[in-house]
């Protein structure tokens, strides 16, 4: 114990010296866009702290100063979703015991059931993100859905991957240590780690593991003995088949003493939870995380301890994290080293946003988008998409490019009637979903991809930065255009000759455009 | 600190290696184009129901639900059992074209996935964290540089033992990022950061798209699924024989809960995808100079858990399968009376062994230079 306090006493001197360092910080911001943050700058701070957006927008928030605008941001984000939810959320799930007494027929019929559930639910998140008037909310969301991760092929039932969703929406700018317990208790969790199978007499490590690394402390901070006293402590945790509900199952549950980071009692799954939050790793670990998110690839060392005491003292409120983070001025810097990759969610949605366009298919945005690397409600393993520059790769690049072409081209920019005749695409791919015909559903999928996913007004869009489709753009326009559309100067400017419309294609095409 | 990334076109090491200095001293000789397949099971195998100890009580008593049983197992020989969903390999046992390495793993076991697979993927110590993937390092060595790309990734995002520096690509159908590969272009702009990253990656799409295109349409059937379509791309991209390293994975192989089907269903896609792709290699000419490796972050823990599943674990076997695999039995078999403190396998063979003989006897590259280290290589292959 001694030498807990002896910790605690250097860093709270550490802490005096950060904090005015993070005065220093924060105080050279204010001062530097006391005069608001100009467009180029509120165009990266609504970039990085939601999607790209319209030149109407940046004008609605040019005159902000940074931490006005954040304070904007964190005012006026929501704990729930605009868009209606899909029809089936509250439908029943099928208990397992049940779905064994099917026939071979019906356990069919149930898979493709789901198939086109998870679509529809992946279409409902990704409209929700381009209509919704907090951007930063669903950002959060897709963040927590990135840490807190559980994958539908596991957990299998979409209504659990939907009620797990408005969870994370709902705590996504609240407290990390109610959220914490909270999707520890989370069905799709319990099932997606394992956590509703872990007994007794022989305790299944994996949620244990996985908090400790991913969700709270990080790798390095644990000890394989921490990991098997705390999956006896969660043992009994178990999932309600009739209500698909949390269940603590007592007799399943061992009651003994247990060891957890040097802390040693009778501690149940909960108290686990609570000596994890009460380590300074925690906050650390979140804040850095948090940081590589919004302000850069490389979090500066000494700016994260200040802000992540700070988040620990707060009790972890995620406001007290994100206000800190959001005026780092990183986050309105024009500038190489701090460029960031557009997630394939961000790049999709963020076309839509800027552009003033809309999703007319959005199942087949949400094929497109995962075909860049994110299928929604299904990331590829318990850490989450790696991000940053891993989502750029050889096969990823070029799908994002033949995303965006594909949006410019003259199919997707009219309000063309030859989408109404694929809107049955959709049920077409569920339809096919069957795990005896592999090649048919991915298939179906393609075809679903290729249906045109998004309406982009080109005409539109140009006349905000005064060009127009078939005239030429001019040395002003091309200049004036590159500068809404790229965080940076384009790697390839398209010349003054260029008309607008192919101007408009090249800068979207440009490698620029990747970045925020 | 990110290493540089080594630029598509090593004239100028190329050079230096004609007049025979410079770092040309670290190849031992000009190797024969030969070719890596590496098929990673992501998730962590159980290898005590891969290669089953079926003459080792302790194995039942360990795993009463979920030990593998008579008809459950197919032999090989006397002694070596299989999980009975890798049958098919039985006919590359037969040509004496298989190796089984037991017990691979390393010191100071670390359980966490992405921590184990981060120092598989290095070749770094467990206390040591490295940046490059092992091949990458490899592929700095100017016996990578007549090929189109150092090697190319299917099935998953990351580079893996690629990442770091490696001129890879990653696809999932290499007609298709042919077609699309006019949407890449290969500008010349001086970058930092996120943007050098993406200017690299077209960079690399321009060039390996010239020369990825495969010319022949395979007659080889190749089983149902994502991971038979995988299996069948790694053909095509191997019959271009512009990229020595190919690595394809299939992941699932995290079996905490109820692992029976799952388990068997996965060896199953292996066995049937070995198969098929050494049928497929033969018949462009290739299998010859082909080499098979698998590998996975970690085993599994010999005692089974509650739910009829595993729990992240420690050593376990390796395969290895090609006409120049010395055919039989290395390392040694499970130590189930030896497990330590978490009640994990010791391990006999250091995978860091494996590489070092692939990287000498394989590539004939000087594998303590790229290693970093002398390690006693394992004596499976004949070269």
């Amino acid at each position: 114990m001694a030498e807990g306090s002896n910790r605690k006493g250097l860093s709270l001197s550490g802490r005096i010296v950060a904090a005015l360092a993070l005065l220093l910080a924060l105080g050279a911001t204010n001062a530097s866009d006391a005069a608001g943050l100009g467009p180029d700058g509120a165009r990266l701070l609504l970039t990085r702290t939601g999607f790209a957006p319209s030149e109407a927008e940046v004008a609605r928030w040019a005159d902000l100063t940074q931490a006005a605008a954040v304070d904007r941001l964190l005012a006026q984000t929501s704990k729930v979703a605009t868009e209606p939810a899909p029809a089936w959320v509250d439908e029943a799930i099928v208990r397992p015991r049940d779905l064994r007494a099917m026939s071979e027929a019906e356990r069919k019929a149930e898979r493709r059931t789901q198939v086109r559930y998870g679509l529809e639910l992946r279409a409902w998140w990704l409209t929700e993100m381009a209509v919704t008037p907090t951007p930063l909310t669903e950002r959060m969301t897709l963040f927590w859905h990135n840490h807190f991760v559980s994958a539908q092929p596991k957990v299998r039932y979409a209504q659990l991957m939907y009620r797990q969703n408005t969870l994370l929406r709902a705590h996504a700018l609240g407290n990390f240590g109610s959220l914490l317990h909270a999707v520890a208790h989370d069905p799709a969790m319990l099932i997606y780690l394992d956590t509703a199978t872990n007994r007794r007499d022989a305790p299944n490590e994996n949620f244990a593991r996985e908090v400790m690394e991913l969700f709270t402390l990080g790798e390095g901070h644990y000890t394989e003995t921490d990991v098997k006293e705390a999956a006896r402590a969660f043992s009994g945790w178990s999932l309600d088949p009739e209500r698909a509900a949390f269940m603590f199952r007592p007799r399943l549950h061992d009651g003994g003493e247990k060891t957890v980071l040097g802390r040693r009692g009778a501690w149940q799954g909960d108290d686990v939870l609570d000596i994890l939050l009460d380590q300074p790793a925690t906050a650390q670990f979140i804040v850095r995380k948090l940081w590589v998110e919004f302000v850069s690839s490389q979090p500066d060392p000494q700016r994260v301890r200040v802000i992540a005491d700070r988040f620990r003292s707060s009790g972890y409120e995620i406001r007290v994290a994100l206000r800190d983070l959001l005026n780092q001025p990183e986050l309105i810097a024009r500038d190489q080293d701090n460029a960031l990759v557009k997630s394939p969610v961000e790049l999709a949605v963020g076309l839509v946003r800027q552009a003033g366009g809309e999703i007319v298919q959005p199942a087949a945005l949400a094929v497109r988008v995962a075909g860049m690397g994110q299928n929604l409600f299904s990331p590829p393993n318990v850490r989450g998409w790696p991000g940053g520059d891993a989502w750029i790769t050889t096969q990823t690049l070029l799908a994002r490019k033949q995303f965006l072409e594909a949006s410019m081209t003259r199919a997707a920019s009219s309000n063309g009637a030859a989408m109404a005749m694929n809107n049955d695409a959709p049920a077409k791919a569920a339809a096919a979903a069957d795990v005896d015909a592999p090649r048919q559903f991915a298939h179906a999928m393609r075809a679903l991809a290729q249906v045109p996913a998004t309406r982009i007004d080109v005409a539109g869009w140009l006349k905000s930065a005064g060009a127009f489709p078939e005239r030429a753009i001019g040395e002003q326009g091309a200049q004036q255009l590159a500068r809404d559309l790229l965080v940076l100067p384009p790697a390839s400017p398209p010349g003054a000759e260029a008309l607008g419309a192919d101007a408009l294609r090249a800068l979207i095409l440009d490698p620029v455009y990747q970045l925020k | 600190m990110k290493p540089a990334r080594r630029r598509f076109i090593q004239q100028g090491a190329a050079t230096v290696a004609a007049f025979g200095w410079g770092p040309a001293s670290i190849a031992v000789q000009t190797p024969p184009a030969r070719l890596l397949v590496l098929l990673e099971l992501r998730g962590g195998n159980d290898g005590l129901n891969t290669v089953v100890p079926v003459t080792d009580g302790r194995y039942f008593d360990l795993r009463p639900r979920i030990a593998l049983r008579d008809d459950a197992v197919v032999a090989l020989d006397r002694s070596l059992a299989l999980h009975r969903s890798l049958a098919p390999l039985g006919a590359l046992w037969d040509a004496r074209e298989m190796a089984v390495i037991e017990g691979v793993g390393y010191p100071q076991p670390n359980l966490s996935h992405f921590r184990s697979i981060e120092i598989w993927d290095t070749a770094s110590a467990s206390n040591e964290v490295l940046q490059q993937g092992w091949l990458s390092r490899a592929a700095s060595t100017e016996a990578f540089a007549r090929f189109a790309a150092d090697g190319v990734v299917i099935g998953a995002a990351d580079l893996g033992p690629l990442a770091g520096g490696a001129r890879a690509v990653s696809l999932a159908d290499p007609e298709r990022f042919v077609r699309q590969a006019r949407l890449a272009r290969d500008g010349q702009v001086a970058a930092r950061g996120a943007l050098a990253h993406v200017l690299q990656v077209e960079h690399d799409v321009v060039h390996a798209a010239a020369q990825l295109r495969p010319d022949t349409t395979l007659q080889t059937e190749f089983p149902r699924g994502a991971f038979g379509a995988a299996i069948q791309n790694a053909a095509a991209v191997a019959s271009t024989r512009q990229v020595p390293v190919i690595r394809v994975t299939l992941a699932g192989f995290d079996t905490h809960q109820n692992q029976a089907n799952t388990h068997a269903q996965l060896l199953h896609q292996v066995g049937e995808g070995v198969v098929a792709l050494r049928a497929a290699l033969q018949e462009v000419g290739l299998w010859r100079d082909t080499l098979v490796l698998t590998y996975s972050e970690f085993g599994r823990r010999p005692r089974e858990n509650a739910s009829a599943g595993t729990d992240h674990g420690t050593a376990a076997a390796m395969f290895a399968f090609g006409p120049r695999v010395k055919p039989g039995r290395f390392g040694a078999p499970p130590a189930l009376g030896r497990l330590d403190e978490n009640g994990n396998l010791p391990y006999a063979v250091d995978f860091r062994s494996v590489y070092a003989t692939v990287l000498n006897d394989w590539f004939g590259l000087d594998a303590e230079r790229i290693l970093g280290h002398r390690l006693a290589p394992l004596a499976f292959l004949n070269v």
